[in-house]
């Protein structure tokens, strides 16, 4: 017996590096996730959380309820567009500039690459204070600009389409940085030698780019792929600071309709159950993608 | 030969002109910002606006401390900022760990730990509420801060970077009877530099920045970060766009001047994590 715990005594340095990480992970982490799903099945709200006596378990009372809540149904047809249009729109942007930076390794370009960075690090309040002076209809500089060609004042953020293609704008103006700098190492991690055989076959800049960078690249590109749908899926703080959803619903989110659920109706319960439902999602997709890279070849 | 030259250097000059151009593009809301901050009030309603102010003040940055809290919100964004650098430790100590340790389960808890990366912030935002409002910490410094403490992926990089590390560098160090503390922190540390420098500043940006989950748990003006501070101008000045322009320059510069000291760093860092 005391041999055991002498060994354990010998053993006890790892569990001393990984234990203040692990137990916050765990309280914060793993177990609010248990406590999510429970909380799904029940409905919990300010009064229940006042007194636990007043949480009834409903069973899948809240994931009915959400099926036909309209806001909900809004909500996901709205995350829809925001995906479709903004996922692609930040991989091709962010990879069009890697590659146009990776053309040089002088000052310049070294200038370039903290420009086009600078955005992903912005406050997103800032962004927000400083892309809703810019998007106002009356003093705002787009319009303005606008109106110099003679285009009437745009309703930015007034209208329920243009306000989502608005948010998606702002969105990848800030997106780009992180997955550019992805690009980029993985760029810079191409061997030299690979271009220099294709020179040496006489190919030109397109099938290079085609036939041997694209194709290098696209560990990088699934990465980037699946963290960006991921993100976007989740989609928040813009229509959150922006907008607060509106107008007319025309900008929330799934995770802005859970948060108001939560923290604006204190809805815990309908919350979570909603929080459930985006979680599958995100997991669904994300084998999908997992999937589809399987069948692709292998470099 | 020369036509190969002259046809690369036509190439380059287009890839400048482009890199410019989108650079302006990408940039323009950070020049209207800084440029809008030192007109005064009236100027920026001006259409057509002025480039550049024409009466310059500094009467904006001084309205964000006398007339706003501005002194408390820096300093409780300061406070949350050393706090995240505990948990930048504690990520550290981990990461280590994982990477030079053997002991029962290893394999387990470090699944265990890339898991959580998977969770969407928006399950866990809710329950973790909870548990705070059950353990008394709503309404204080601590609830604000211990979330956000560990974080999966800094682990997963610390641990990535310190595999490349040799083994025999530690063993030489326990054979020279030192402890395994003392190992940490005056050898794995200095070695693992690179690393540091990286998690640093996206710690330090990070928490600069960090926005909702104060809103959410501080009821009370002096618990508020510059985020929250800022939304709250934004909602009581909504048309003075010189003073709001002005609170925002305050969070975003020293950000930029911060990542362009250490930007070489963060490229490197992603090459190093082994990620392309």
């Amino acid at each position: 017996m005391s041999k055991i715990f002498k060994q354990a005594y010998r053993e006890r340095h790892p569990y001393f590096f990984i234990a203040p990480a692990v137990i916050l992970l765990t309280v914060f982490s793993i177990i609010p996730i248990l406590i999510a799903f429970f909380i799904s099945f029940t409905d919990l709200d300010l009064k229940g959380l006042a007194d636990w006596s007043n949480i009834n378990f409903i069973g899948i009372e809240n994931y009915r309820e959400l099926v036909s809540d309209e806001t909900f149904t809004t909500s996901l047809i709205n995350t829809a567009f925001y995906v479709v249009i903004g996922v692609p729109l930040v991989i091709i942007s962010s990879l069009t500039i890697a590659l146009l930076l990776n053309y040089g390794s002088n000052m310049l370009f070294r200038v370039f690459r903290s420009v086009y960075y600078m955005p992903s690090i912005t406050n997103i309040i800032a962004v927000a204070v400083i892309w809703g002076y810019l998007y106002n209809t009356e003093y705002g500089l787009f319009n303005y600009l606008l109106s110099i060609i003679n285009v009437d004042n745009i309703p930015w953020l007034e209208e329920r389409t243009i306000a989502k293609i608005s948010l998606i704008i702002l969105a990848v103006w800030k997106g780009i940085g992180i997955n550019m700098i992805i690009f980029l190492a993985a760029l810079q991690g191409i061997p030299r030698a690979y271009y220099e055989a294709a020179e040496i076959d006489g190919a030109n800049r397109f099938q290079v780019l085609f036939k041997v960078t694209l194709p290098l690249l696209s560990y990088a590109t699934f990465f980037v792929t699946v963290t960006t749908l991921i993100g976007w899926m989740q989609f928040f703080e813009e229509p959150f600071v922006m907008t607060d959803g509106g107008p007319l619903d025309g900008t929330i989110s799934i995770a802005l309709f859970i948060y108001k659920e939560g923290f604006q109706y204190s809805q815990f319960g309908y919350a979570a159950a909603g929080s459930f439902v985006l979680f599958i999602l995100i997991i669904i997709m994300t084998l999908i993608q997992f999937k589809f890279k399987k069948s692709e070849t292998q470099y | 030969m020369a036509t190969v030259t002259k046809k690369s250097r036509f190439e380059k000059t287009l890839v400048t002109i482009l890199l410019i151009i989108g650079g302006i593009i990408v940039s323009i809301p950070f020049l209207w910002m800084i440029s809008s901050s030192f007109k005064p009030e009236s100027e920026v309603l001006n259409i057509p606006p002025t480039i550049i102010p024409e009466n310059f003040t500094l009467e904006n940055y001084v309205n964000l401390f006398e007339s706003l809290n501005f002194a408390v919100y820096l300093r409780n964004t300061l406070i949350i900022v050393v706090f995240s650098f505990v948990g930048l430790l504690f990520n550290a100590m981990a990461g280590y760990g994982f990477a030079k340790f053997d002991f029962r389960g290893k394999e387990k808890v470090f699944y265990f730990v890339l898991a959580t990366m998977m969770i969407p912030g928006q399950v866990t935002m809710i329950p973790v509420y909870l548990l705070l409002n059950e353990m008394g910490l709503t309404n204080t410094m601590a609830g604000i801060v211990l979330p956000g403490l560990a974080v999966a992926f800094s682990i997963f990089l610390f641990r990535q970077f310190m595999t490349t590390i040799p083994t025999d560098l530690i063993e030489a160090a326990r054979l020279d009877g030192a402890g395994e503390f003392y190992i940490f922190f005056r050898l794995i540390m200095p070695v693992a530099k690179p690393i540091f420098a990286v998690q640093g500043i996206l710690t330090f940006i990070a928490a600069w920045n960090s926005f909702l989950w104060p809103l959410i748990i501080a009821n009370d003006e002096g618990l508020y970060t510059l985020s929250v501070g800022l939304s709250l101008l934004q909602g009581q000045y909504a048309n003075n766009f010189a003073l709001q322009m002005a609170g925002a320059a305050f969070m975003v510069v020293p950000i930029i001047i911060i990542f362009s000291f250490f930007q070489k760093y963060i490229v490197e860092g992603f090459t190093m994590s082994g990620i392309k």
